[in-house]
């Protein structure tokens, strides 16, 4: 069993997403290697070495590859992929949008986001927002795998020392070209990767009302979250958004504010070890998932949480 | 330009899906069905291209059995000219649907492919993306918005980190995510002018594509269940439990 994995990284470093994909890779067995794909990525590529279990680190390093354009990385992971009996990324919106292109120019599936490893050809990955559980297994050769993050602890990010490789293939579709990209600057953790997520929803009435998250997040070192009716509402950015069609989070606290709790929400956060919930809709749907449910107007509470902190 | 929506007919969002106690499949008995939350965006979006006078002709294509004629006829109401069905029995691999949109691509010549990002029934968010890499083209996924300059789209997609802004050679595809635009709801007379619309009917071999099969579900099951926990009185007892009962904090 061989299985290349698919670094998500901004080519300084690697994002923690990618040692998922490694736990999810090593649940099928040994053999792993990395590919880090991207302009002026040895830092990624350094640090891809480094982790525990991963005998190689493909390392393909062009102009081409460096905002992960699909069409030509896709073109990339599907030569080099022949090589291999996996090809599994993380589910981040990066390889969600290279991978199937990478399944199809193969003409295999892809499973997308599995949740565990039941066999070589069988896993579970989650359907309808999560609400069923399906066992699936392919009949493919050559199997495309994307990794739900949140069901795969991470693999140790030291402790190992692969060989670092230069792969020469440069792809260019030339269809397709980057423009810009505005990334919001936080000194929070990310979402998907927080201990702790705090989270607002429409009951926090306006943008401005989300700086009553702030203080809370700043003593439990928190990341800051939204409900999608909060972001459609122009409250926060899209990159705010936890559920089905959002980030899918599973911190050791989630404290959803203001959230009456839909189930494509719920995709997103159930996974998560306690939940808290604040709402003063006593029979709001997220009292039915949290562990410790509070009936209380938020603008009561909150100021009164962060004092009690 | 001509542009192609795919829809899809998949159980209305609102519906709380359960697996049957025989774990054999999902229970979609008697369940509420509609057109799939994010193909509606795609039309929306489609339609008002073609207000726009940017595009002159929106055909909706769905691939399923009979039924879906119901998803096209929804197209056709919210404003789309003319409808393909491809005929299959019962649900096929997004792979399949991307081979059979191929060729309706092939067929029909769209400088744009609209598609939903994802349904939300299979939760796959593949289908766009296999068409792209099947007809060589560039795609713009979770798109937020789009607009045609000459014989380029700008697109600019909803990713980890915020927004990124690309620039695609047409023809292209998109797939939309939430806030790309709200959909307007079909008047009545539109929905009475859908029924007389022109709807093709296709079989996959009418295509030239084989419907195979490369997965199998082995067996569904409900998730693990999350008990309901309890209510505190008040933030001290809350921020107590945190500390001594759950130690979260």
């Amino acid at each position: 069993m061989s299985t290349l994995v698919i670094a998500e990284h901004d080519n300084s470093s690697l994002k923690v997403a990618t040692l998922n994909a490694v736990a999810a890779a090593q649940a099928m067995g040994a053999g792993i290697d990395i590919l880090v794909a991207g302009a002026s990525c040895g830092g990624a590529a350094e640090q891809a070495a480094k982790v525990a279990g991963v005998g190689k680190v493909l390392v393909a390093d062009n102009a081409a590859y460096e905002h992960q354009l699909a069409e030509n990385i896709s073109l990339l992971i599907a030569e080099l992929g022949a090589a291999y009996d996996n090809i599994v990324a993380p589910a981040t919106t990066n390889c969600k949008n290279t991978m199937p292109r990478v399944a199809a120019l193969l003409d295999v599936a892809q499973i997308s986001e599995i949740i565990s490893v039941e066999s070589a050809d069988t896993f579970k990955r989650p359907i309808y927002a999560g609400n069923v559980i399906a066992t699936v297994q392919s009949s493919d050769a050559k199997k495309v795998i994307t990794v739900r993050t949140t069901a795969f602890d991470a693999a140790p990010a030291d402790g190992g020392s692969a060989s670092v490789e230069a792969v020469s293939a440069v792809h260019d579709a030339g269809i397709s070209s980057f423009v810009s990209q505005e990334v919001a600057v936080s000194d929070r953790p990310e979402l998907t990767s927080a201990k702790i997520v705090i989270s607002g929803g429409r009951g926090m009435q306006n943008g401005e009302n989300f700086k009553l998250l702030d203080g809370i997040a700043d003593k439990l070192g928190a990341a800051i979250g939204a409900s999608r009716a909060a972001v459609d509402a122009g409250f926060v950015p899209n990159d705010y958004q936890v559920g089905q069609t959002g980030k899918i989070v599973a911190p050791d606290l989630y404290i959803a504010v203001g959230i009456s709790g839909a189930i494509q929400h719920l995709a997103g956060m159930k996974d998560s070890k306690v939940i808290v919930a604040i709402n003063k809709d006593e029979d709001a749907p997220i009292f039915q998932v949290a562990d410790y449910g509070l009936v209380a107007d938020l603008f009561v509470a909150l100021p009164e949480l962060e004092a009690k902190l | 330009m001509k542009v192609l929506v795919a829809v899809k007919r998949v159980v209305d969002y609102n519906v709380k899906v359960r697996a049957k106690a025989d774990g054999s499949n999902v229970d979609l008995n008697n369940v509420k069905m509609a057109i799939n939350p994010f193909c509606e965006i795609a039309v929306e979006e489609a339609v008002r291209l073609k207000e726009a006078g940017t595009a002159t002709e929106v055909i909706a294509v769905s691939v399923g059995d009979k039924s879906c004629q119901e998803q096209i006829r929804t197209a056709l109401a919210l404003g789309a000219d003319r409808g393909i069905q491809v005929e299959t029995d019962g649900p096929v691999e997004p792979l399949v649907v991307a081979k059979l949109l191929k060729a309706v691509v092939d067929k029909e010549q769209p400088q744009l492919v609209i598609l939903g990002k994802q349904s939300i029934d299979g939760d796959n968010n593949q289908t766009g993306q296999m068409l792209g890499a099947l007809a060589k083209m560039p795609q713009g996924t979770f798109a937020s918005e789009i607009s045609v300059d000459g014989d380029k789209l700008n697109v600019t997609r909803e990713v980890d980190g915020g927004l990124q802004t690309v620039s695609l050679s047409l023809p292209a595809i998109v797939t939309t995510d939430l806030r790309l635009n709200e959909p307007r709801y079909a008047s009545l007379p539109n929905i009475m002018k859908a029924k007389k619309k022109q709807l093709d009917v296709y079989s996959p071999a009418d295509l030239g594509v084989a419907v195979t099969s490369h997965l199998t579900q082995v067996k569904v099951e409900p998730p693990a269940e999350r008990k309901a926990g309890i209510k505190v009185a008040d933030v001290a007892q809350l921020v107590d439990k945190l500390k001594n009962e759950a130690k979260v904090i």
